[in-house]
């Protein structure tokens, strides 16, 4: 809502300075958005009269003017207008005035001519950027005021950004209102004489969906001349509230929305056909809007009808075959009050958005037709003239809302807020606001008044107290609760250790999208389906994401081609994975990723510096593995993923259950990847490494621990952790470490064969080993090997 | 019998010429070695009658010792060149960089999120998650956005269909909260939201924390002052804060907070009592117990913390940008 401060003050006055009453009103929960002049920054800009005007000798498109500014002599000035002519009242910057952008109006001579001065247009002076030629004032101008008195420029446009619940600010009515309860003033509504009909002349007017409207008035006037010229005053004031002037008809309809919140709309009466229904449109009833696009109503929408069909949507928009044009002369004016529910949702259902609908989706006072009618009337009136015929009622003013007496309770305002109020500031907070109020034992009754439809409850009535009280002005206190310790479980790993760690290893954490291109994952996650956004911002964003790896590899293409070759990145976060048994149907796992590509290390002088292989993220992942303190449940599965390189790719498992991959992203999908180089990317559910397994301490043994070492020769299919595991099997509670420490393929170990370099740790609690034990046992080991691997000890 | 004094100042004269370790033991052996002169005078001794034995004895051994001390001597000062040498030769240039141990980073949102955990953490308040993909009764019925609300044919939400959204505010977790704990409740819940909105000051995911407190005598002024002490800390400044009258269906007695920056107002949080609707829709008596709410803009946080000028930033994740947060 953007409207004119001096119009406002018209109704309440406080002697505040406008930056004071901007900041009063939005400390009252009105948000000022914006407070500009509503002119250019001029000034020596006064009124005259164009005496003369003839054409310039010299020049085709110049005129020379004499022109009266009430001074002694006429002054000479030359313009270049086309709608110059003499007897025009005109803006005259006389030499010595400043116009905007410090432009200084000098004594010059133009093609030959003398011009003492300059005829200014709207937009030199800035106040519209509208309009080819001069300024036309009205001819009762009074000649050398000073324009900016004049036209009351020294005035601000404040916008203030209302919240949907203060629909009764929508109007300076509404504004006034409020300004007049935050300064303790009272209001001044502008008067007028209601206009007594002088003809008998009706239009009829049915309402069928009286719960939808539960008033129409509607007021036939002859005569009205809609090629009168709207007054400057009007114009001005609409413009300072955001709006063009159209005709005189549009233009007061839109005065009185202004002034009082009332949208209104104006037929042309000899373009009606029979009378005026108000109905539910019918499905797929067609209507050509003022705009000219022509909407199919869908049966929710409410529409004013005439026997031949739609002529307009109620509260939202009129139609373009009824509408008011230069030619008519005899109108329908219509002045209703819709329900908000009947209006809610409807415009934006086809495309629309006005400043009716905007009002009516919010409430409008259900008092207020009679009022809007007659101050329309008045206006129609003096400014087009006609005969005005007597205001017709439809509806059912049973079915408008009723204003709720709201308790509130003395105990309970103070316990909400939390400090104490005395009983007299209440009931007068209240009544200024417009309330009936009656005290009572235990608070107060009140009675909200027609424009107050969001006074329902006794919270709503708290709100207001503290609001007319200054939120700013109620302290600022410590809670008080009793001291609960929170039950933080031990066996949890707060998210942020996980983090820690990763970050601890080079990682950089990055944050991207839930939605990602379905074209990019479906790649990576061929023939799974995602939950997709109907409306997304774009179709590359428009597929929540299956896994963390599209958005993630995106973050590596992004980087690389900004020369960032070196990348260590992860990301936690859900995935969306539709899944029917789960909530919503959807299964939203929170997951933690990584990926990397580049060098090891950074290039440095000291360091081997070569690219990163699956060891290296198989490591990092280990490392998160390892806090859960339960790696033993960890194992690695060689598996197929339509992502991943076939050989170099494994599913992690907890417990016999994938819980995630890790592997070297497919070869094949680099190129729509845009990465250069090898990455390596793993997933892992969150929930696997955020539970560890609580210490359980043994005793340290007291005896020397002995190591024996073997090589043994293997298949090269065999997977080292199988041979570990047997022997860990083997060797019980002798065995207390097994560490792989070589493993080598080549020269000297035949084709498919491998040389795995195992050392043990053998030792018991209660006594030294002695050697023939340890052979023993190593004996064992080796035999089961062989039995279990076909694995021969190498030479 | 050689005279002794020749021989010391023979072996001090060999000893003084010796340049390492090697030549010094050679030096040894010629004096003091079984075949050497030293032991050679000794050997001399059982010429002497038995009176003149012990008085020659005498000064031989005097003489040996004086040969091995001086030996000793040189032999210490040998070591030390020896050291020095070493240890001048292992000499580094101390000012070369470490073996790389890089560290990375925490996003500046993540920053963000885990400061605030902090504060409130040390308050009670516990952190709790939920679904990004809500219904519409977590998302919107049971925090008083009724159907034809206009907030819900908000053009803002994503949505799947008219009951599954992608959740526009965090405020689900604690209606999910509310439904299984009672009474007193304090937590905080930080996370993903999403409005369909992309332009140079929105984008489609942000992230927000929001806060909740319900207990037998929670009020306003409480709600004032856990959230301003929150912004004194939140930029360890002394903040000047405001709380204006606004407007959310979830709570009456709302409120908007400003922190004043250097160039004007800046809204950084909304907050409020809880609608006793709210209360209702997961059974809590709102006459035995109220609440407050808040709900602040992470991303808006960090940006006037650290100086962020461009929103999108944060989800490029340009690790030029990212690796700025240490």
């Amino acid at each position: 809502m953007k409207f004119s401060e001096s119009w406002l003050r018209e109704w309440v006055n406080p002697a505040i300075s406008s930056e004071e009453l901007a900041e009063q009103i939005t400390m009252a929960g009105l948000e000022v958005d914006d407070v500009a002049p509503v002119a250019g920054d001029f000034n020596g800009v006064v009124i005259g009269e164009v005496v003369e005007c003839g054409q310039h000798p010299d020049a085709d498109k110049l005129r020379v003017t004499k022109v009266n500014v009430g001074e002694e002599e006429l002054l000479d000035i030359v313009c270049g207008a086309p709608n110059c002519r003499a007897g025009l009242k005109v803006a005259v910057a006389k030499v010595g005035a400043v116009l905007p952008g410090d432009f200084k109006i000098k004594k010059a001579k133009l093609r030959g001519q003398p011009s003492h001065g300059m005829l200014c247009a709207f937009s030199e002076l800035g106040i519209s950027d509208e309009g080819d030629g001069i300024m036309e004032l009205p001819a009762d101008a009074p000649i050398g005021t000073d324009l900016r008195d004049y036209l009351q420029l020294n005035d601000v446009a404040i916008e203030v950004d209302l919240t949907p619940n203060r629909a009764d600010c929508l109007s300076i009515a509404g504004l006034a209102r409020e300004v007049g309860v935050l300064n303790n003033l009272d209001v001044t509504e502008p008067s007028w004489d209601d206009v007594e009909p002088s003809i008998d002349d009706t239009f009829p007017v049915t309402v069928t969906a009286t719960e939808q409207c539960p008033t129409y008035l509607g007021r036939v006037i002859r005569g009205v001349n809609v090629k009168a010229t709207t007054p400057l005053w009007m114009v001005e004031k609409l413009r300072r509230s955001g709006i063009r002037s159209i005709d005189p008809v549009v233009d007061i309809t839109n005065y009185v929305l202004i002034e009082f919140g009332q949208p209104m709309h104006a037929f042309d009466l000899d373009k009606l056909q029979g009378g005026i229904n108000v109905r539910p449109a019918g499905e797929g009833e067609k209507l050509v809007l003022l705009d000219g696009n022509e909407v199919e109503l869908q049966s929710n929408t409410l529409a004013i009808t005439d026997n031949r069909g739609p002529i307009a949507m109620a509260g939202i928009f009129g139609g373009e075959a009824t509408g008011v044009t230069e030619s008519s002369e005899n109108i329908f004016l219509e002045c209703a009050f819709f329900a908000k529910l009947a209006i809610t949702g409807r415009a934006r259902q086809y495309g629309l958005h006005t400043d009716s609908s905007h009002r009516y989706e919010r409430g409008v006072d259900y008092q207020l037709q009679y009022k809007a009618m007659e101050r329309a009337t008045q206006l129609i009136v003096e400014i087009c003239g006609g005969q005005v015929g007597p205001v017709v009622e439809a509806g059912d003013s049973d079915k408008l809302p009723k204003a709720a007496e709201i308790t509130l309770r003395h105990a309970r305002l103070e316990k909400v807020v939390g400090q104490a109020f005395e009983r007299t500031q209440v009931t007068e907070f209240l009544q200024r606001l417009g309330m009936e109020v009656q005290e009572s034992e235990l608070g107060w009754k009140a009675l909200a008044p027609s424009y107050r439809f969001d006074m329902e409850i006794e919270e709503d009535l708290i709100e207001e107290v503290a609001r007319i009280y200054g939120y700013n002005n109620i302290p600022n206190i410590s809670p008080q609760a009793a001291l609960k310790m929170n039950d933080t479980k031990e066996a949890g790993i707060p998210l942020s250790r996980l983090r820690q760690l990763l970050c601890g290893r080079g990682y950089q954490e990055a944050v991207t999208y839930s939605f990602v291109d379905p074209k990019r994952q479906e790649l990576l996650h061929p023939g799974e389906e995602a939950m997709v956004l109907p409306h997304p911002i774009s179709v590359e964003m428009s597929a929540m994401r299956l896994s963390l790896l599209t958005g993630l590899l995106d973050t590596i293409s992004y980087n690389q081609k900004r020369q960032q070759s070196r990348v260590r990145i992860f990301e936690t976060g859900l995935r969306f994975v539709p899944d029917s048994d789960a909530e919503n149907g959807v299964s939203q796992v929170p997951m933690i990723a990584g990926a990397i590509s580049g060098t090891v290390n950074q290039e440095s002088w000291n360091q081997e510096n070569r690219e990163v292989d699956f060891f290296d993220i198989k490591g990092d992942l280990e490392a998160l593995i390892e806090l859960s303190a339960q790696a033993n449940k960890f194992s690695f599965a060689r598996c197929e993923h339509p992502a991943l390189h076939p050989g170099q790719s494994a599913a992690i498992m907890f417990d016999g259950k994938q819980v995630g991959v890790i592997g070297a992203l497919h070869p094949q999908h680099s190129k729509a990847f845009g990465v250069s180089g090898k990455v390596f990317v793993f997933e892992l559910e969150q929930s696997v490494v955020t539970q560890r397994a609580l210490p359980d301490a043994k005793p340290v043994s007291k005896f020397p621990a002995n190591r024996r070492d073997l090589a043994v020769l293997v298949s090269d299919k065999i997977a080292a952790a199988d041979l570990i595991n047997c022997i860990e099997k083997v060797g019980g509670n002798q065995i207390v470490g097994v560490n792989l420490f070589d493993v080598y393929k080549g020269k000297g170990v035949a084709e498919g064969m491998q040389s795995l370099a195992i050392s043990m740790t053998l030792q018991e609690q209660d006594r030294t080993l002695e050697e023939k034990e340890i052979v023993a046992t190593v004996d064992k080991v080796v035999a089961a090997l062989a039995t279990e691997f076909d694995a021969s000890l190498r030479d | 019998m050689q005279d002794l004094d020749a021989l010391i100042s023979q072996a001090k004269a060999q000893i003084e010429d010796a340049s390492d370790i090697a030549q010094l033991d050679t030096v040894r052996v010629e004096f003091l070695g079984k075949k050497g002169l030293m032991t050679k005078q000794l050997q001399t001794l059982g010429k002497l009658s038995p009176e003149e034995r012990p008085k020659a004895g005498q000064l031989i051994n005097q003489a040996k010792q004086a040969i091995q001390q001086e030996l000793n001597e040189k032999r210490e000062q040998l070591q030390q060149a020896e050291l020095n040498k070493k240890l001048a030769s292992e000499t580094v240039d101390i000012s070369l960089p470490g073996r790389a141990n890089e560290q990375g980073g925490l996003h500046p949102v993540s920053r963000t999120i885990e400061r605030i955990e902090h504060f409130f953490g040390d308050l009670g308040f516990e952190v709790k998650s939920g679904p990004e993909i809500e219904d519409g009764f977590h998302n919107f019925d049971a925090l008083n956005i009724p159907a034809h609300h206009p907030a819900r044919a908000d053009h803002d939400t994503f949505y799947f269909n008219p009951e599954l959204v992608l959740r526009t505010q965090t405020s689900g977790v604690q209606i999910r909260t509310m439904e299984t704990e009672k009474p007193p409740i304090r937590i905080i819940s930080p996370g993903r939201v999403y409005r369909n909105d992309y332009d140079q000051t929105h984008t489609p995911m942000f992230h927000q924390v929001e806060g909740l407190m319900v207990d037998k005598n929670v009020n306003f002024t409480e709600l004032k002052g856990v959230l301003y002490d929150f912004l004194q800390h939140f930029f360890e400044e002394d903040m000047q804060v405001r709380f204006r009258p606004s407007y959310f269906p979830f709570t009456e007695t709302s409120a908007e907070v400003d922190v004043l920056g250097k160039n004007g107002w800046l809204e950084v949080l909304g907050c409020g009592m809880v609608h006793p609707n709210v209360l209702r829709a997961v059974n809590i008596d709102p006459e035995e117990y109220t609440g407050f709410a808040f709900g602040m803009g992470v991303e808006r946080l960090t940006m006037l913390r650290y100086g962020v000028t461009d929103l999108r930033s944060f989800f490029e994740n340009d690790l030029r940008f990212l690796k700025q947060f240490k």
